[in-house]
């Protein structure tokens, strides 16, 4: 009996060496420890033996089977691992075809720029004031001391709308989002009169200038202004302000310059520069060699427009600041037509 | 601007001081200088040779310099015959050093030809063999450098120059003829070598548009001192104000009026150093008089207006002159000196005399009473007038000029006087004339000088700087402001030639302007605000439109941005309206109205792009409802569009539907619940004239139409180039949509697993699939949480006019769910579809 378990081991294992196929391992396993296997046979058959041999031929056939079993799982193994490095030398890929596109959705451009600009400014406090496209003269110009007939008008060329006789006040298109500043101000000074509260607010929006669409000048553009009144607002504060936010935009070291400049609903006014990004300075086509870009133009807001917006100019003070994001986008990537903002061609917008 | 360096070398001493740096200064103050011209002196940075130089230039840079020992100085001895070419000459010239012979053809030397040794040496500008000048034969401007040459046998190797070859001017009729004084051999650089600073003059700095103006500026700069040159002349003869006399009927209009005469002048052409100088400042030179009251005006920044005294004598029946000042009737008319016939209306100011008008006040002389070559006696004019008339007036003619640009800016009265004796003084210069003594001066208006109070607390306050009581003075001193000193600061005055200072709070920030421009932008530190950060309150719709758009991005879709400014005709391919928010002054007449539909600007968009594989676009703005005489309304809208493949298409994706109905109205929903609003309904409408009547929905919030979507209608669709897929579009009022409220919570994940089933129904055709979705929902009751049409069918199996139903139900309890229970409620369901809409359970 002995002797038939030691041929029994041998036969298997032997026939096992040669299988290297996962069906070929099951008809194994059923033909050496399954059910009707000679191995079985043995164990249903130890009931017949004498007492004497019933514990030898029992732990010799168990370790038989124990053998069997695990020279099994090794073969198993041995055959999942044979399969796989199989599978891993002949499976590639040309891993340089293109891969499958689906159809994106992004932001126009100037959407993009001007959350750059909001973002930024949210940071610093200042909230969002959206106001109307189409103004009055009143609140674009007079209120922002910008008398009829004055020179400073020369500055923004306006569009007007038909309407009937309005004498001084006619119907145009906002040439600045300046007139949510009057807006603003009265709205806030509204909720109390006697103390206004402080405002700090950023101004996005479309505006309008009368120009010939070209390369270099459009009809719309968008703008965002920053607003601040309070009660001990300085000129310092502008330019710390404005130059922390020309680093956020421009990056840690940007070097600012602001220059003396004019307009009617700021003073002081200043225009601010940016070093040039794109030559640290050194001069390029960008900064058309001189170094700095034109950023914004700023100043502090003007007593009486702080009058008409109802802060009282002896206590109160307040700076402003407009830029143009699409000029910034110019800028920054070096575009050289205006004119692609409203074009809405995609092979424009789907490169941002 | 154009400002020569030269011409502001007679007000402040610059030595030591760059053109790129006087440049510099002046643009941070305020004077911004838009461009350089070298006109002689060395180009800064520039390479040898005196030419254009590719190094950094903090300013947009041009011109060249002039080479110090090849441009020179030099006399023209002899003028001779050319031997083979009759339209040239041959100069015997001195250099300084040598004797030349230079060959030229210049036609203000031709009438010497022949004539031999001069008897007076003409002065000219020399340029030797080696020099690098602009060709003057070559259009625009071109470099060339002199070499050694035959020209019809004879050698030559340098040239005399015309202004256009020294880059003075595009002139090159002749060559330069040089005033007498000129110091033969000495380098032409240092005799006239300059720079013109091309300077833009700010709006509130009129009074800078000026020689003595910028030089004044510079000089509160600098710290140097403003060199003013006494304006003295002798005067013979009987004096002006025996001779004429002056009415101003408004002195608003008209503040001050002065007059000044001389007699016997003679009209020649200016010195060439003046000639020069209004050249470079771009100003053409015509003769001594006329010259002298642009250069004037330039020198100091009082527009001068000269008269033919004889002219105004004889229309007074040799008389006294009487000047009148008054408004224009309307209709009333004046040929103005470029001899056009010039309609007035009332709001023009006129300078007339006693027979009528003379001149179109600060704006343009007429013609009668103009200096000709045979004027012999001037009275000159002297005026201050009101800006806000004055600009209007240019417009309104169309007539920009140096003195409109001027006094349409302000220009202090106290200048007419300085102006008028400035004026005779270089007219007795230039014309041998004698100047009769006195000036008739009328002054009923004169501007009360600014008194404004400023403190150390004030300069704090506003400048965020400290500065006491004798720097702030010091600061405006420089400036020509008087300061006093008071109890608690300062009680500062305007100088005479300023008309931009306030008085009051407005005053103050006038005054603290100048300090900060006079302390220096530079200095002012930069600090963070230590005011009181205000509320944060956002702004909830500007928000909630940013979360739309990141929604719809999400969604596959492009945001496009189109111009506000429309045309009815471009609109009328989708909408047709009566009324629109109109352009009186448009620039194109494809650009007069404000748009009144986005619908027709996305469209224009997709038709622009219609080559693309597939169009997905959206568009969030307002449109422009007109309301009579007043403001229009601004509503927001938010369009869709989607056309072409819905797949991107790649190598192995080679074919892929178009977008249809569902796909818009998957994008709808999606945004929708995006949002989070779930009472959302969408019913059939055929009422929206640009969609297919068959293909279109409208969109109901709490039971408010929100918006509509569907197909384009094809005759709609007809209107574009455009290829054959269909075209999808939603639209939405922002406003409507905003206003109601979504009401969303977010439910618990269940802890029993759910009952899923499917149920087939056949229903008509013309029962809507969301009738039968509504009724199991109803029927269904709070345990059915889900419902989704999984298979719609329609076939011979089922008969015509049937369609096939198929849902997943998913149902969902506190506790599971036993089959028996999912059973019940599937049959009250099939029981009321039965019912309802005569359903038959599909098998």
């Amino acid at each position: 009996m002995l002797e038939q378990l030691k041929e029994i081991e041998k036969t298997a294992l032997d026939a096992l060496s040669e299988v290297t196929d996962p069906a070929v391992l099951e008809a194994w396993r059923v033909a050496n420890v399954g059910r009707s296997s000679p191995l079985m046979q043995v164990f249903a058959g130890l009931g017949k033996l004498s007492k004497e041999e019933r514990p030898t031929v029992g732990a010799a056939a168990n370790r038989v089977k124990v053998a069997l079993e695990s020279a099994l799982e090794e073969r198993a193994q041995a055959i999942k691992e044979a399969a796989l490095a199989k599978s891993l030398e002949e499976e590639s890929l040309d891993v340089t075809l293109p891969g499958r596109g689906i159809h994106v959705g992004r932001l126009h451009p100037s959407t993009q720029q001007l959350r750059r600009v909001l973002d930024i400014l949210a940071d610093m406090g200042f909230q969002v004031y959206t106001s109307r496209e189409v103004e009055t003269d009143e609140v674009n110009f007079q209120l922002l001391n910008f008398p009829p007939n004055h020179p400073a008008r020369d500055m923004q060329d306006t569009f007007f709308i038909e309407a009937g006789e309005r004498g001084d006040n006619p119907i145009l298109l906002r040439t600045h989002t300046s007139p949510g500043q009057i807006h603003a101000m009265r709205e806030f000074a509204a909720a109390n009169p006697d103390n206004p509260p402080p405002i700090r607010i950023a101004l996005p929006g479309m505006c309008f200038r009368y120009e010939q669409i070209t390369a270099r000048s459009e009809i719309q553009f968008n703008q965002v202004e920053g607003l601040v009144v309070g009660e001990n607002i300085t000129f310092a504060d502008l330019k710390g302000t404005l130059s922390d936010f020309a680093r956020r935009m421009f990056g840690q070291h940007a070097r600012t310059r602001f220059r003396a400049s004019y307009f009617p609903f700021t003073e002081p006014s200043a225009e601010m520069d940016v070093e040039c990004f794109v030559c640290g300075g050194a001069g390029c086509q960008v900064c058309k060699n001189s170094g700095w870009l034109e950023i914004l133009g700023c100043g502090m807001v003007h007593p009486v427009v702080l009058q008409n917006g109802g802060y009282d100019p002896r206590r109160y003070s307040g700076y402003a600041w407009g830029m143009g994001p699409e000029r910034q986008l110019m800028v920054r990537y070096r575009i050289d037509d205006i004119r692609y903002f409203w074009g809405n061609d995609l092979r424009f917008l789907g490169q941002f | 601007m154009k400002l020569p360096i030269s011409w502001l070398k007679d007000f402040i001493d610059l030595d030591g001081l760059s053109v790129e740096e006087i440049a510099r200064k002046l643009t941070l103050a305020g004077l911004e200088v838009e461009e350089i011209k070298y006109v002689g002196l060395p180009v800064s940075g520039a390479s040898a040779e005196g030419m254009h130089s590719s190094e950094r230039h903090e300013f947009k840079t041009s011109g060249i310099g002039w080479d110090r020992e090849k441009i020179v100085v030099a006399e023209i001895r002899e003028v001779n015959p050319h031997p083979n070419a009759d339209r040239l000459t041959l100069l015997d010239l001195y250099d300084g050093q040598q004797s030349q012979v230079v060959l030229t053809g210049a036609p203000n030397i031709f009438h010497l030809k022949g004539t031999g040794k001069l008897a007076r040496p003409i002065k000219v500008a020399y340029a030797k063999e080696g020099s690098t000048i602009y060709d003057g034969h070559t259009d625009g401007l071109v470099l060339t450098t002199l070499k050694r040459a035959k020209i019809r046998g004879v050698e030559s190797y340098s040239m005399v120059c015309s202004e256009k070859e020294l880059g003075i001017s595009e002139e090159h009729e002749g060559i330069i003829i040089l005033d007498d004084d000129a110091p033969v051999g000495m380098p032409l650089v240092d005799y006239m070598g300059d720079a013109v600073l091309d300077i833009s003059i700010l709006p509130n700095m009129a009074r800078n548009a000026s020689v003595i103006g910028v030089a004044r500026e510079l000089a509160a700069l600098t710290g140097r001192e403003l060199k003013k040159p006494s304006i003295e002349y002798k005067t013979h003869g009987e004096s002006v104000e025996k001779l004429a006399s002056i009415q101003i009927t408004e002195p608003e209009l008209n503040p001050r009026f002065v007059l000044g005469l001389i007699r016997n002048v003679e009209i020649k052409p200016s010195p060439y150093k003046t000639q020069r100088r209004l050249r470079l400042a771009g100003i053409r030179p015509i003769n001594n008089i006329v010259d002298a009251t642009n250069y004037a005006m330039l020198d100091q920044g009082e527009p001068l207006h000269a008269f033919d005294y004889d002219v105004l004598k004889e229309r007074a029946g040799n008389k006294n002159v009487k000047i009148i000042t008054r408004a224009a009737k309307d209709g009333e008319k004046l040929t103005t000196l470029d001899d056009v016939e010039r309609k007035l209306t009332s709001a023009n100011v006129l300078v007339c005399d006693e027979k009528g008008p003379l001149s179109i006040a600060g704006v343009m002389g007429g013609a009668e009473s103009e200096v000709s070559d045979g004027t012999r006696n001037i009275l000159l004019e002297g005026a201050a007038w009101n800006f806000i008339n004055i600009r209007k007036t240019a417009k309104q003619h169309n007539l920009p000029s140096e003195a409109s640009f001027r006094f349409s800016r302000g220009v202090h009265p106290s200048l007419a006087e300085t102006g008028v004796r400035r004026g005779l003084q270089l007219m007795a210069e230039w014309s041998g004339g004698e100047v009769a003594p006195g000036l008739v001066d009328a002054y009923p208006l004169k501007p009360k000088d600014s008194v404004v109070d400023v403190t150390p607390q004030d300069v704090k306050r506003l400048l965020g700087i400290d500065l006491t009581v004798e720097q702030i003075s010091e600061l405006l001193t420089r400036l020509e402001f008087k300061c006093e000193i008071t109890k608690d600061g300062l009680r500062v005055t305007a100088p005479s030639h300023r008309l931009d200072i306030g008085e009051g709070v407005v005053g103050l920030a006038d005054v603290l302007e100048e300090v900060a421009r006079s302390y220096g932008y530079d200095n002012i530190p930069e600090t963070r605000m230590a005011d009181a950060l205000p509320p944060q309150i956002g702004n909830p719709v500007h928000e909630w439109e940013e979360h739309l758009r990141d929604i719809l991005v999400s969604l596959g879709l492009q945001e496009i941005v189109s111009y506000r400014l429309t045309s009815p005709e471009r609109e009328s391919r989708v909408a047709q309206y009566d009324e629109y928010v109109t352009l009186a002054n448009p620039i194109t007449p494809d650009r007069r109205v404000m748009r009144r539909n986005l619908v027709a600007s996305v469209l224009e968009v997709v038709e622009h792009n219609a080559r693309a594989e597939s169009n997905a676009l959206f568009e969030l703005g307002p449109v422009f409802e007109p309301v009579e005489n007043d403001l229009p309304d601004e509503p927001r809208r938010l369009v869709l569009a989607m056309t072409g493949s819905r797949e991107a298409l790649a190598w192995d994706v080679k074919d892929s539907p178009n977008f249809d109905f569902y796909d818009m109205k998957g994008r709808v929903e999606l945004l929708l619940s995006g949002l989070r609003y779930t009472d959302v309904v969408y019913a059939p409408t055929d009422t929206v004239n640009y969609l297919h009547p068959g293909k279109a929905a409208e969109v109901r919030v709490n039971d408010k139409v929100v918006g509509v979507f569907g197909e384009l209608h094809p005759l709609v669709k007809d209107r574009y180039e455009v290829e054959d897929a269909p075209i999808l579009v939603a639209e939405f009022d922002l406003d409507v949509l905003h206003a109601v409220s979504p009401g969303y919570e977010i439910k618990p994940v269940p802890d029993v697993p759910p009952v899923l089933e499917d149920i087939a129904v056949i229903v008509d055709e013309s029962v809507p699939a969301s009738r039968v979705e509504a009724l199991i929902r109803q029927t269904g009751g709070r345990v059915l949480t889900n419902v989704r049409l999984f298979d719609l069918y329609r076939g011979e199996q089922i008969g015509a006019g049937k369609k096939s139903l198929a849902y997943s139900l998913t149902y969902q309890s506190d506790k599971t769910m036993t089959d028996a229970e999912a059973a019940a409620i599937r049959n009250k369901i099939v029981k009321r579809l039965e019912h309802e809409v005569k359903a038959k359970l599909r098998s």
